[in-house]
């Protein structure tokens, strides 16, 4: 296949693997090999355009006229292809660890949870592939639409609430801001493709640089900027596998993607460098660090505490987009892989915790590092590769971010990411100190005692098989989650210490996005 | 131009208007709606009569000595107005019929009742 | 040759056949005839708009009399536009309309509905070819008194009343319309439409030519339900027939927005009255009334019929927004709305139906749990309603881009910004129906219902098919309703 024939395959294929999935839904098995074929296949055919993109081609693909003058079309550049090789490699991971958790979970719907999986996989990669803004928010929708009903996917009033704020944020600031700043960019321009080195650069008045790129940054609801949020911890009530691959990457990184794709070919590092219009958005998203930080060493549910770090975590992306500087981009970039590996992985973690032992509260996990280790200390290396701690990937990223910072001269924002780094530390490291030093609460070696009574979380069928049946994987005195997802976290754990040594090679493949501009 | 006599006819049109708009905004009854609406109705006719006439015209026939005559189109047009009145005068009645079939009463105030009761 | 005649043929043919309808009394036969009429007045009208890409306007005389004297029909871009538009709404409802009418009209009665169905669409595709003002009354009158005893005919008694405060309106609206007719006759001789345009502009000045356009805009703003004069309009969708109400929210509010285009753009053409006497910004102040009251009240209604005709409300809002902003944009804005308009709500009215046809309800309430029963028939609402917000890939989608672009093209902010709040609010009510019939496990009585029938589910999943296919292909339909708005704002300059 030649490369502009492989851009509509892998946005295609996940779709022909939704119906797969449609088809066989009877069929636990050979639904889930269906969707694992699909993500493998949708893998390869991303990865191999790797090598034309890293030679400097640009395949690109058009699927036809929408609105007259601007078409659905696909260019592949190295940050979308970046974006697109993490979605698709994690769906596979992702996939397997879904297979152990769904059925330890005893989860209901499962055939639609697949399907809107898929869907939503391939709306991830056509935003990776947009080639223009209109094409990217028409994926942006879709990513919306399909996701949600993998937010209710418990259909309990938790997960209706939950989700009226996830559709109302993610709809109301897509359709209010984002979709007035696209038209208003258009009526300037004439134009709304990706150019490198921006399209606005002359046609819009300096003073009005913020407000357009104001509409841009906060319609892009997914990159959660505070205040828009409050859908991210709500969305904690999907499944685990739906918060680990969807809101610890693909939807919430098609959020920051998307701001760093107007930064970078809308604007123009140039012209925001100019107008330093991006100076007030950097300083929101350091605030919005700092509080998201400050709010998750609160939270005592798991998977609210991640969310709250994962919108902190965005904000770095934010931050060294509106920098306006070769470095922050280029950090931001990076920064949209290194966390997603340790992110995914602290979120199969909470997973694995919730099927083997029940529990969704850190207050409950004295001495759960004991019973299981493998979980806990996956749990321990993510979260040291999200501080920014050799030898993990994440210290390249923040190291980046940190040297645009002293770059523009901005000491402030190096001492916001160090407060935040160490913020990190008080909210992730407690966690693993509690499971292996603290003893175990008396009344935990009952594994069915422990509703969840402050309802963050989908309450789990208590299954009588439960005792020893789908949901655990027993080694002597260990009680860990099943291979599949203990097989997972792992995996995404090594990808954190890998990525350390592949930096370089991940910054010289980015490097092609900053042409067209000085700084 | 605002000579009395001479715009009598359209005053008299405009007061037939607000009349007959009168009427079907302030009854509640349903008949004496239709009653307003007819009388509204006419007083157009009447507007697009008036207008075909023609100072000194005699009847629109070709004849010897008949040089100025009236324009005929307004009142064919009305014809069809009329038709179109009277159709719609009776389907109004007809449904007036059903409705005091159904409700038992024509009286706008009373319907409003039954209907808010539901 | 009898392709020199298809102007008179689509509205002669289901003319005649409407009393033929009566004549043969049989509701199978009726409904296969009016069935067979409706899809040949779709393929006149669909030859005609190719006609009319290709050659420009067609003139038609009626017995060979000669304009200004005599009628004549004429068809342009926008004619043939709204041709369209009508003919194939009603291809689509005849069919649907079998099993939806003899459930909830008296099956005695069936004839008289489809002869008033062919009846009211005639008056529809009357109003649309003809190039003369008093004519357009006529087949104004037509298409009412038809829509009145369609409206009459359900089997809920409140459809009575609704018909009757119709009437009422309606028959007002239209008076008024005539009555602008006959002040523009006496100031000018003519009542032929292209010749007022050109005449007008050499008495434009005078008193009577302004009352008559105020006397023809308040008249038709009465059928089009532009608030606040409206009131006639919530009441007669939501207790007239399922059908029913398909067929007037595609068709008759659009047509009605057709002649105040006509009588706008075309016979006051020349004079570009928007400005000149500034009904503009009287119309925009009405349009965003329309659009947040409709939306507002919509959020609070337990009928879902009746919820949708509040949306309606708004959306002929936009429509009329879009028209009042007297650029190329804007106007071809409101004309691609009139038909993606159609397209979603005639769809989802067409849901409600499948949901009356099998529950015999259109409240909320009794809706609870049908995602689970009907879940081709709910997933099509879903469809619709993601239109009506205007998501991507969606026909109001596609209207929302030519709106705002156009509110942006002329630099107007506010404007640009309650468009976009306003088509939030939609966001609110079509959730609150997912939310209940998705969400909620289905009352206890209620016995558990199949999928409508396939005869009801095609033209169904037809309307909302459209609504997606011309989403995402908006270049055929934007096309069109550019080249008629050239055309009409054109005659301007």
């Amino acid at each position: 296949m030649t490369p502009e024939q492989i851009i509509p395959w892998s946005i295609g294929l996940p779709l022909l693997g939704a119906f797969g999935i449609w088809i066989t839904g009877k069929s636990p098995n050979l639904r889930e090999t269906v969707t694992l074929i699909t993500a493998a296949i949708v893998f390869i055919l991303v990865a191999s355009l790797f090598d034309n993109v890293s030679a400097g081609e640009r395949p690109s693909w058009v699927f036809g006229e929408m609105l007259p003058g601007l078409s659905i079309s696909f260019v592949v550049e190295p940050l979308g292809m970046v974006f697109a090789g993490i979605a698709s490699f994690l769906w596979i991971i992702t996939t397997v660890y879904t297979v152990g958790y769904m059925r330890g979970h005893h989860e209901q719907n499962q055939t639609r949870f697949y399907i809107c999986f898929a869907v939503a996989i391939s709306s991830a990669l056509g935003i990776a592939f947009a080639g223009n803004m209109l094409t990217l928010f028409v994926f942006y929708e879709i990513l919306t639409i399909s996701t949600f009903p993998l937010v209710t996917h418990s259909g309990t009033p938790e997960a209706k609430r939950a989700g009226r704020i996830y559709l109302g944020i993610l709809i109301g600031t897509s359709i209010a801001l984002q979709l007035v700043a696209i038209i208003w960019t258009y009526t300037l321009t004439g134009t709304l493709d990706f150019t490198p080195g921006g399209i606005l650069e002359g046609k819009v008045a300096p003073v009005m640089v913020s407000v357009l790129l104001a509409l841009y940054i906060f319609g892009i609801g997914k990159a959660a900027l505070m205040p828009f949020h409050r859908w991210l911890p709500a969305a904690m009530v999907a499944p685990t596998p739906v918060s680990a691959l969807l809101h610890a990457v693909a939807v919430v990184k098609a959020g920051v993607f998307t701001v760093l794709k107007v930064t970078v070919y809308i604007f123009g590092i140039d012209l925001l460098q100019a107008t330093d219009a991006g100076l007030w958005i950097a300083y929101m998203a350091a605030t919005t660090i700092l509080l998201a930080s400050l709010v998750a060493m609160k939270k005592d549910n798991l998977k609210a505490r991640l969310a709250y770090s994962t919108i902190s975590q965005l904000s770095y992306i934010i931050l060294g987009a509106m920098m306006a500087s070769s470095l922050g981009i280029l950090g931001g970039a990076m920064h949209i892989v290194m966390h997603a590996f340790g992110k995914i992985t602290l979120f199969f973690c909470a997973g694995a915790i919730m099927v083997a032992c029940h529990k969704t509260e850190i207050s409950q996990m004295n001495g759960l590092g004991r019973k299981m280790p493998i979980t806990f200390i996956c749990f321990l290396i993510a979260s040291l590769s999200i501080i920014g701690l050799p030898p993990f990937g994440g210290v390249w990223s923040k190291w980046y971010l940190a040297l645009a910072a002293a770059d523009t001269g901005q000491v402030i924002f190096v001492a916001v990411l160090m407060i935040s780094s160490l913020l990190n530390v008080a909210y992730l490291i407690p966690i693993v100190v509690r499971a292996f030093y603290n003893d175990p609460d008396p009344e935990t070696h009952d594994d069915h005692n422990d509703q969840d009574d402050h309802g963050h979380v989908a309450v789990a069928t208590h299954h009588p098989s439960d005792a020893g049946g789908a949901n655990q994987w027993k080694i002597g005195n260990l009680r860990e989650a099943p291979i599949a997802c203990v097989g997972a976290l792992a995996f995404t754990a090594m990808g954190c210490f890998v990525l350390f040594f592949y930096a370089d090679r991940i910054q010289t493949f980015l490097l092609p996005i900053l042409e067209g501009t000085n700084g | 131009m605002m000579e009395f006599p001479g715009q009598l006819i359209y005053w008299i049109v405009v007061v037939m208007m607000m009349m007959g708009f009168y009427i079907v905004i302030a009854q509640g009854n349903f008949v004496k709606k239709i009653v307003g609406l007819n009388v509204f109705q006419v007083s157009v006719f009447l507007l697009y009569i008036t207008m075909g006439k023609v100072n000194g015209g005699t009847a629109p026939i070709l004849a010897d000595g008949i040089e100025v005559f009236s324009n005929p189109l307004p009142h064919v047009l009305i014809l069809t107005a009329i038709v179109v009145g009277v159709a719609t005068t009776s389907l109004g009645l007809a449904l007036v019929v059903r409705i005091n079939e159904e409700y038992g009463t024509i009286e706008d105030d009373d319907i409003l009742e039954q209907e808010s009761d539901v | 040759m009898i392709t020199d005649h298809l102007i008179i043929l689509q509205i002669i043919i289901p003319l005649i056949a409407a009393p033929f309808c009566v004549f043969i009394r049989n509701a199978n036969v009726t409904w296969a005839l009016a069935t067979v009429i409706s899809w040949i007045c779709l393929a006149i009208s669909i030859t005609l708009m190719q006609q009319v890409m290709v050659t420009g306007e067609i003139i038609y005389e009626l017995g060979g009399w000669a304009a200004p004297w005599g009628i004549e029909y004429r068809v342009d871009m926008l004619n043939a536009w709204v041709l369209v538009i009508v003919t194939s709404v009603g291809a689509v409802v005849t069919p649907y309309a079998k099993l939806s009418a003899e459930k909830e009209i008296d099956n005695d009665r069936l004839y008289i509905f489809y002869a008033m169905l062919l009846l009211c669409e005639t008056g529809l595709l009357g109003i649309t070819v003809t190039g003369d003002a008093f004519n357009l009354f006529v087949f104004l009158e037509i298409s009412a008194l038809s829509t009145y005893v369609l409206i009459s005919m359900g089997k809920d008694r409140r459809g009575l009343t609704a018909a009757y405060r119709y009437l009422i309106m309606g028959t007002l609206g239209a008076t008024f319309y005539i009555t602008g007719v006959g002040l523009l006759y006496m100031q000018t001789g003519s009542l032929n439409i292209a010749d007022l345009g050109k005449l007008i502009p050499d008495v434009a000045d005078s008193r009577t030519v302004q009352a008559a356009l105020a006397f023809m805009t308040v008249g038709l703003c009465v059928k089009l339900a532009l608030f606040p004069l409206h009131m006639w309009l919530p009441n007669a969708y939501a207790f007239a027939p399922s059908v029913v109400t398909v067929f007037l929210a595609a068709t008759a509010t659009k047509v009605a927005v057709y002649a105040l285009v006509r009588v706008i753009f075309t016979i006051f053409g020349g004079v570009d009255i928007l400005e000149a006497v500034q009904i503009s910004d009287v119309l925009i102040a009405m349009a965003i009334v329309a659009m947040f009251g409709g939306s507002a009240v919509a959020i609070y209604q337990t009928n879902i019929k009746r919820m949708l005709a509040y949306s309606s409300l708004a959306q002929i809002g936009y429509m009329i927004l879009g028209l009042s902003m007297n650029s190329v944009l804007g106007v071809s804005a409101g004309l691609v709305h009139l038909f993606n308009h159609a397209m979603m709500k005639g769809g989802l009215f067409m849901v409600m139906g499948c949901v009356v046809y099998r529950i015999g309800s259109a409240k909320l309430g009794d809706m609870a749990g049908l995602g689970k029963q009907m879940p081709l028939t709910m997933g099509a609402f879903v469809l619709g309603g993601l239109s009506l917000i205007g998501v991507p890939l969606t026909v109001g989608f596609v209207s929302k881009w030519a709106l705002l672009q156009a509110a942006l093209e002329k630099g107007w902010w506010p404007i640009a910004v309650l468009i976009v709040i306003s088509s939030l609010m939609a966001v609110v009510y079509i959730w609150r129906v997912v939310e209940v019939v998705y969400f909620q496990a289905a009352p206890a009585g209620r016995v558990a219902v199949k999928e409508a029938p396939l005869m009801m589910m095609i033209p169904m999943l037809t309307l909302i098919g459209a609504a997606y296919y011309f989403g995402i292909d908006g270049t055929t339909t934007m096309d069109i309703a550019g080249r008629a708005a050239e055309s009409l704002i054109g005659g301007l300059k």
